[in-house]
């Protein structure tokens, strides 16, 4: 039941809920600890003697991923019904795993190819009644830095301390041990983007995760897969600094538009010296250096945007700045300017039906994923939530109904992109994830049914070929270290 | 007559814009004898039938049965193939006393109080009836709804509105239905410890039985002080007497121990709301015979009180015998008033984790009308009640199912909500702004 000091915390945690902020008590101070912060961010190292990646560098990679596949055996899920993502329904086919990829996906359950793919020692499953879609994907989480049980200690999504925190990166607030990363993976999300908040108009790198057991993020870290930036538009940052600005949407352009001015002239500066490497390079700065490799585009924008006039203008100051937004988040009001979106080839993520909250998510309308994939743009759905995102598969399905009620022929072959390989594009991964297709990761989700039933649950879920998930079996239900000794262990079924 | 969504929707508009351009869609005056027939029916009181039919009149309904004899003059809606149930009740809601949760003046569902207690704080005093969120979730299949104040330690009165056509006072079935109160959230209450919200509570109720008691010498200026307003502890007179419930939020198992012991302590009635973990004391809790009302779309740790959130907590209650009414528990998107239709997720999602179809059924519908005491009215398919029925497409808690006709008090739900109105204008692009 909502209560009211629970609805209160919430307010600038994740990006769009602002309940309670003008209720009964006033909004909350953004969150911050002023005593720890202090001037730490400002890197002015010294030319001499630095450490690898201690030079602004396109692609510097000074926090690595060390993610290895968990062991896997090659696993045959056969008389299946297959939701590819990139093609038809194959009703009673048959999908091989061996050594981390996709190595077979056929529509003949019966395949002498599946032998031979799989090998002698393979795990046969039988999906009799059962269906296999691609590993989900939720591009917008904040798993991690904001970790349940929500306190002010576990608060690690918003560096709300100034409107413009480039330099802040995600995957240093991220807590490995957060309880809801195993409730998400139970969901079927194999590959999650964790995002900032969405307090300020430029809230740091994102972190591309897989969701897997580890001892440190670096050992969730999707190898290889590039940045994103997160920024916000509208309602979020000028609540949070109505104080000392911006307080207003104009404020809010300018105050993007000033940060872009600087990190042409520092990204100038960089690629002059890196030309020849002559002489001292110039000073690095942290958050510029993150915005120089925006207009590199080597760093996608994701960008928290409700309203389509809103969204209008970010793309116009793209232009101005020449660099793109990979795609609006939340995009509340996307149905309204989907021409616009398909044009310039702008994602939008975005809720079955999330609205209400604020004046812009006023107009939402339950048919906007499938309005936004009609007009030709990438259109898909995002949780910004630990409890959505658990059952993107619910939300896509309402999503889907949604749409054909406008009279929008939505198939299921259609839908499943949604959560999959549009995601996974979103993130610039669609060429490793998000479709069952021969070459593959194999991340993999075996549903009890059809996942777009309100009764359908995972079954067993896959990462890179691994058995990670197992309803029927305890000894794959990952839990966390908080979960030990603080929640109880309903593994194995009820009571 | 055979109106679907769309074709409804169509009437209405063209009534709306004869009628002068009426924002708000009316009800059509439509109060007479209908035969709902050849659906799958399914009255909750009692068993599913086949082939059923039910029979409204007057905005009651008269007959439901496989054999119900249809009048001549009847209007017939063909729900062959269609599940026919009564309309969904959604016990927590903020329906109608919230427009824009950001917006404070939109926002009337927390009193200021005093030290706490709002108990005299009647939430359906601010109900707006026009609120456009009511056609949501009246399309969405929802016709009763439970709208409760929220915040401090005795937040105010609940109430149980229908879903009608007409003035705040004509849609309540029951108000006050329910004293809303908590146990365990000392930061809500603005305290310091759990012990010292009961000791508030114990305060309050204390003072309200010496109150009812006294209630000469209280005018009288002859009692000691008490420690809430005259109205406030008025209100807490039926509570202290148990015969209104009262509805504890509380989560922790230790809190909902506490919840039944002050309960059993002073003699009142209560209904336990939230209660994540409520399936730890399920069999206290059928014991004492108290109900619950929670979600089955949460299992996060969100709290140090949540630690044992669970999807399983609504079916395992059912299955110890407590009393089980569903809510939106997911916790995001607005499901309390902009997604209040919702609730038939929840529904399907209790029956994903272990709880039986029917009870899910009977946990949106009647269920939630017999915790509130409005079973009489509402919640069940038999004669003598309001006529409020939907027909669905197909099984309710499903995705792809939709009501396709939704009655309240005997009358066919029509016209837009604004989300209708929305897709109406941008379903082409660019949108023609002449259209209405």
């Amino acid at each position: 039941m909502r209560r009211v000091a629970l609805a209160l915390a919430v307010t600038v945690l994740a990006c769009a809920p602002a309940k309670g902020s003008q209720g009964a008590a006033p909004a909350p101070a953004p969150q911050r600890m002023a005593s720890d912060t202090g001037q730490t961010t400002r890197d002015t190292s010294q030319v001499a003697n630095v450490g690898p990646g201690a030079l602004s560098l396109p692609n510097a990679d000074p926090y690595p991923s060390t993610y290895k596949p968990f062991p896997s055996r090659p696993t045959v899920i056969k008389n299946v019904t297959l939701l590819t993502a990139a093609g038809p329904t194959i009703p009673h086919g048959a999908i091989v795993m061996k050594e981390g990829k996709i190595v077979l996906v056929t529509d003949n359950a019966n395949d002498p190819r599946i032998a031979q793919a799989a090998g002698s020692d393979a795990v046969v499953i039988d999906g009799t009644g059962k269906y296999v879609t691609p590993g989900i994907v939720d591009v917008h989480s904040h798993l991690g830095v904001y970790a349940a049980p929500a306190t002010q200690a576990s608060s690690d999504g918003n560096e709300a301390t100034n409107p413009a925190t480039p330099y802040v990166w995600a995957e240093h607030s991220v807590w490995p041990q957060d309880p809801q990363f195993p409730r998400q993976l139970a969901g079927g999300v194999t590959t999650e983007q964790i995002l900032p908040g969405s307090a300020n108009l430029f809230g740091g790198r994102s972190a591309i995760l897989k969701v897997v057991p580890s001892r440190t993020v670096q050992g969730m870290k999707f190898p290889g897969a590039k940045y994103g930036l997160k920024m916000a538009c509208g309602e979020n940052p000028k609540r949070v600094y109505e104080k000392r600005g911006p307080s207003t949407r104009m404020g809010n352009m300018a105050g993007y538009r000033e940060e872009w001015i600087k990190a042409e002239q520092y990204k100038r500066k960089w690629d002059n010296w890196l030309k020849d490497r002559k002489g001292p390079p110039p000073e690095r700065d942290l958050g510029l250096e993150t915005l120089a490799e925006v207009l590199r585009g080597n760093i996608y924008v994701q960008m928290h945007c409700y309203r389509a006039d809103e969204m209008a203008q970010v793309i116009d100051m793209s232009h101005e700045f020449g660099y793109k937004v990979r795609a609006f988040h939340h995009a509340v009001e996307a149905y309204k300017i989907a021409d616009l979106l398909a044009k310039e080839g702008i994602g939008a993520a975005m809720w079955a039906d999330w609205g209400g909250f604020k004046m812009e998510a006023a107009d939402a309308v339950r048919p906007n994923i499938a309005l936004v994939a009609k007009a030709g743009a990438r259109a898909m759905i995002h949780s910004d939530d630990p409890s959505g995102t658990q059952r993107l598969n619910q939300e896509v399905a309402k999503a889907m109904a949604a749409g054909r009620e406008a009279g929008i022929n939505v198939t299921e072959d259609e839908a499943v992109k949604w959560m999959t390989i549009n995601p996974a594009w979103a993130l610039g991964l669609d060429d490793k994830i998000g479709s069952l297709v021969q070459g593959k990761n194999a991340d993999v989700v075996l549903w009890s049914g059809d996942p777009f039933s309100v009764y359908t649950k995972t079954d067993k879920v896959w990462i890179d070929g691994a058995l990670l998930f197992d309803r029927s079996d305890p000894t794959h239900q990952w839990r966390t270290d908080f979960d030990l000794g603080y929640v109880p262990d309903t593994r194995g079924g009820t009571k | 007559m055979q109106p679907t969504r769309e074709t409804m929707r169509m009437a209405a508009r063209s009534l709306a814009f004869v009628a002068l351009g009426l924002a708000l869609p009316a009800l059509p005056a439509a109060a007479q004898t209908i035969a709902i027939t050849g659906g799958k029916v399914f009255p909750v009181s009692g068993a599913p039938i086949d082939r059923g039919t039910v029979l409204i009149r007057d905005g009651k309904i008269v007959a439901v049965g496989a054999n119900v004899t249809i009048p001549a003059d009847a209007q017939r809606v063909d729900a062959t193939g269609k599940w026919v149930t009564p309309g969904f009740v959604n016990a927590a809601t903020e329906l109608g006393v919230q427009e824009i949760q950001a917006v404070a003046d939109t926002r009337d569902e927390f009193a200021e109080g005093k030290d706490g207690i709002a108990a005299g704080f009647r939430v359906v005093d601010g109900f707006n009836p026009r609120s456009p969120r009511i056609q949501q979730a009246r399309e969405d299949g929802v016709t009763t709804v439970g709208v409760l104040p929220l915040g401090g330690i005795v937040a105010g009165q609940a109430a149980i509105v229908d879903l009608s056509d007409g003035s705040a006072a004509s849609m309540t079935l029951k108000a006050p239905a329910a004293m809303v109160g908590e146990i365990g959230d000392a930061q809500q209450a603005d305290l310091g410890a759990r012990g010292e919200v009961v000791e508030r509570l114990r305060a309050l109720i204390e003072d309200a039985k010496a109150y009812a008691r006294n209630t000469q010498a209280y005018d009288r200026a002859q009692t000691r002080p008490f420690v809430a307003s005259r109205l406030d502890l008025e209100a807490m007179v039926p509570v202290v007497q148990g015969k209104e419930p009262l509805l504890v939020q509380a989560d922790r198992a230790s809190d909902i121990e506490e919840a039944l012991a002050l309960a059993k302590e002073y003699g009142l009635k209560i209904i336990i709301g939230g209660g994540a973990e409520a399936w730890m004391v399920a069999d206290e809790l059928a014991a004492a015979k108290v109900p619950v009302i929670t979600g089955a779309m949460n299992n996060i740790p969100n709290t140090f009180a949540q630690l044992g959130n669970r999807q399983e907590n609504a079916g395992l209650l059912r299955k110890a015998g407590v009393d089980v009414a569903l809510m939106g528990n997911a916790g995001g998107g607005d499901e309390e008033a902009f997604n209040v239709g919702n609730i038939r997720y929840e529904a399907g999602n209790a029956v994903a984790y272990g709880m039986s179809w029917n009870d899910a059924l009977r946990a949106v519908t009647l269920a939630p009308a017999q915790i509130f005491g409005v079973a009489d009215r509402v919640g069940s398919l038999a004669p003598g009640r309001e006529a409020n029925v939907v027909v669905w497409s197909g099984d309710p808690f499903e995705f792809t199912s939709h009501a396709d006709q939704v009655f309240i008090r005997g009358k066919l739900a029509t016209g837009e909500s604004r989300r209708d109105l929305l897709v109406d204008r941008y379903k082409t692009l660019p949108p023609n702004y002449d259209r209405p």
